[in-house]
């Protein structure tokens, strides 16, 4: 059904190369996320996925069949953009039968399909209104309905929660990814933030400067980065890195340690590292410290619970042997 | 404007303005409507009487009266139509990115700063002259005998001039619209399945369609009263084929002295703007609205 399959694709605009020979398969059914910090070529990915660029070179195979030269509505994909791309002039329901309409399906079908796409997305009572009168998540939601009414091969999504607040965003997460349950479409999502990477996906590929730098699925990237780019990618807050004599006795030029890999105690630890905290945030179920520490510079510290620390408290940290990530020079991991 | 006093205050500094302007419209108006009610020729100074509805009377039972009113829509109706269309493709086209962009644009919006007499006298003398003109000399040099465009085609003529003058107003307008339009809802109906004429027919045209409306409210204004274009060319000739209500006025209170008469034929040129003010709100002011 919805397997695509990326073989050399290259994209570059006038002399730039946004994106080198790159492969990727993406199986039927797949979760996939695109992440990377901004600029990586994430977009143009999805883009040329899309049909919405042409690729400078390579093939696209969707479903087994080369796709690279067909428009972007013979590919049987369906795309939720990142300004949900409405059109304002039509009500909601006219939005949704949009696809449908431009396909000359019989309108009892369109009626049928719009209904079931609004019952399953909470907008019955919106449907004659206009974009324009709905809020940010009604309008993502509309977006998500004009996309599943064509019942595509795979559905693109280009930063679809971006311009969500905080709380919306979270919903919409749960949503798209019950959604993935129910449907058990292929989709292929972007986005820049490791959170909804972690959360949703069943692969995440982590882009940087148009090159894959990892494929796996979320707990793999955690468990086993196989660079440094992705160790401090992958995680919130970010791993720490410390280079140096404590990373040579262990065989690395660096070594990297998670917050929540690090054992803080406030009383003095034979061997420890000594630091200084800068900031302390108490969340409540976690406690995340900012620790100065000499020689080393700055080191985040995640305590699970309420712990009783403050700026200006010296405090011992234990990074937990088994939890090291150890880095080369030329920042690959080091397997033992 | 949050307070009341503040509110005040804005009133007060407004109203010498609006004062101005009131008079600057009140007088001229008041003086149309009186003079419109009186017997009042230039060549029997000193005989003014009131004589009541009989200016008007005359002005509408003269024979030139109704072919100048249908004159008036026609040219008006006609540059719309060309201007509107015209304008939305020549924009669509302007939009598309392409070498020289900018020279050409300028050369598009060049005919907008010709004044009207200038290009009118253009017009007649170097393009439509049957035996100087360009278009008979292309017509000569296809063996086609050369058509008198301003005897034969006279209201054509000058619809097409004026078209000329007004297109790039259009264009001008329509561009910019076309420049706002979100790309990505076009991207998104390409991946909906919707052809080029379907993107133009359901995304782009609804998205120009306040820039529309103001095309033609803007232009309805300036059109229902040319004048120079046909004062330069034809003279409301031959006979009164391509004289509109402004001219018919002209030749009414310059050229036979009666400006009673004259007068009241403004104030039926007012009457008819309103109307078709009206009709032209009624029919696409809701574009205007949110």
């Amino acid at each position: 059904m919805g397997r695509i399959v990326l073989n050399k694709v290259r994209k570059s605009f006038g002399e730039v190369e946004v994106i080198p020979p790159l492969d990727l398969e993406i199986e039927d059914g797949e979760f996939v996320v695109f992440v990377g910090p901004s600029g990586c070529g994430k977009s143009t990915l999805l883009r040329l996925i899309a049909g919405l660029e042409d690729v400078s070179s390579g093939a696209i195979e969707i479903d087994g069949v080369n796709a690279t030269s067909k428009r972007p509505s013979e590919r049987g994909l369906a795309m939720v953009f990142q300004s949900y791309a409405l059109y304002p002039h039509m009500s909601v329901k006219k939005n949704i039968a949009f696809p449908m309409k431009m396909a000359g399906m019989p309108v009892a079908e369109q009626e049928e399909r719009i209904a079931a796409a609004a019952k399953a997305l909470n907008l019955t009572d919106y449907l004659h209104r206009k974009p324009g009168q709905l809020s940010g998540g009604q309008r993502q939601r509309v977006a998500i309905g004009r996309a599943i009414v064509r019942e595509p091969q795979a559905f693109l999504f280009d930063e679809p929660l971006s311009n969500l607040d905080a709380a919306l965003r979270v919903n919409m997460r749960l949503e798209i990814s019950e959604l993935h349950q129910t449907l058990k479409t292929t989709m292929v999502y972007v986005t820049h933030d490791q959170v909804e990477a972690m959360t949703m996906a069943d692969k995440i590929v982590v882009l940087r400067a148009g090159h894959i730098e990892q494929v796996g699925s979320p707990l793999e990237l955690y468990r086993n980065p196989r660079n440094k780019f992705v160790a401090g990618f992958i995680g919130s807050p970010k791993m720490n890195f410390i280079e140096g004599e404590r990373a040579a006795s262990r065989g690395a030029h660096t070594i990297g340690i998670r917050p929540e890999h690090i054992d803080l105690s406030v009383d003095p630890v034979e061997g420890a590292i000594v630091g200084k905290i800068g900031v302390s945030e108490h969340l409540g179920s976690d406690t995340f410290a900012h620790v100065h520490c000499e020689g080393i510079g700055l080191m985040n510290v995640r305590v699970s619970g309420e712990a009783d620390i403050h700026a200006g408290d010296t405090v011992y940290l234990q990074p937990q042997e088994h939890n090291l990530h150890r880095f080369g020079e030329d920042g690959l991991a080091i397997t033992l | 404007m949050a307070t009341k006093h503040s509110r005040a205050a804005a009133r007060l500094m407004i109203s010498p303005a609006v004062l101005l302007l009131l008079g600057w419209m009140i007088v001229p108006l008041a003086m149309t409507l009186y003079f419109s009610f009186l017997r009042y020729n230039l060549l029997m100074p000193g005989m003014e009487e009131w004589t009541g509805l009989t200016n008007y009377e005359f002005f509408v039972t003269d024979p030139a009266f109704f072919t100048a009113l249908l004159n008036t829509l026609l040219l008006v109706g006609g540059v719309l139509l060309i201007t509107v269309i015209g304008g939305t493709l020549l924009a669509l086209l302007l939009d598309q990115p392409m070498f020289g962009q900018g020279i050409v644009r300028i050369l598009v919006i060049a005919p907008f700063f010709v004044m009207p007499t200038v290009s009118a006298l253009v017009w007649k003398n170097m393009f439509l002259n049957p035996v100087n003109g360009l278009f008979a000399h292309i017509a000569g040099f296809m063996g086609l005998p050369a058509y008198d465009f301003l005897g034969q085609a006279p209201l054509a003529s000058i619809i097409g001039i004026v078209a000329w003058q007004w297109l790039p107003f259009a264009t001008l307008i329509l561009l910019t619209a076309f420049q706002s339009l979100d790309q990505e809802q076009l991207e998104a109906a390409e991946m909906d399945g919707a052809s080029a004429l379907s993107r133009f027919w359901y995304i782009m045209l609804p998205h120009l369609a306040r820039a529309i409306t103001v095309v033609i409210l803007i232009q309805t204004i300036f059109l229902l009263s040319i004048f120079a274009e046909i004062l330069v060319t034809t003279n409301g000739g031959p006979g009164v084929a391509s004289t509109n209500l402004t001219y018919l006025i002209y030749v009414q209170s310059l050229l036979q002295f009666d400006v009673g008469g004259g007068s009241a034929g403004g104030v039926i040129a007012i009457i008819l703007a309103n109307i078709v003010a009206i009709f032209l709100m009624r029919m696409i002011g809701k574009n205007l609205e949110a």
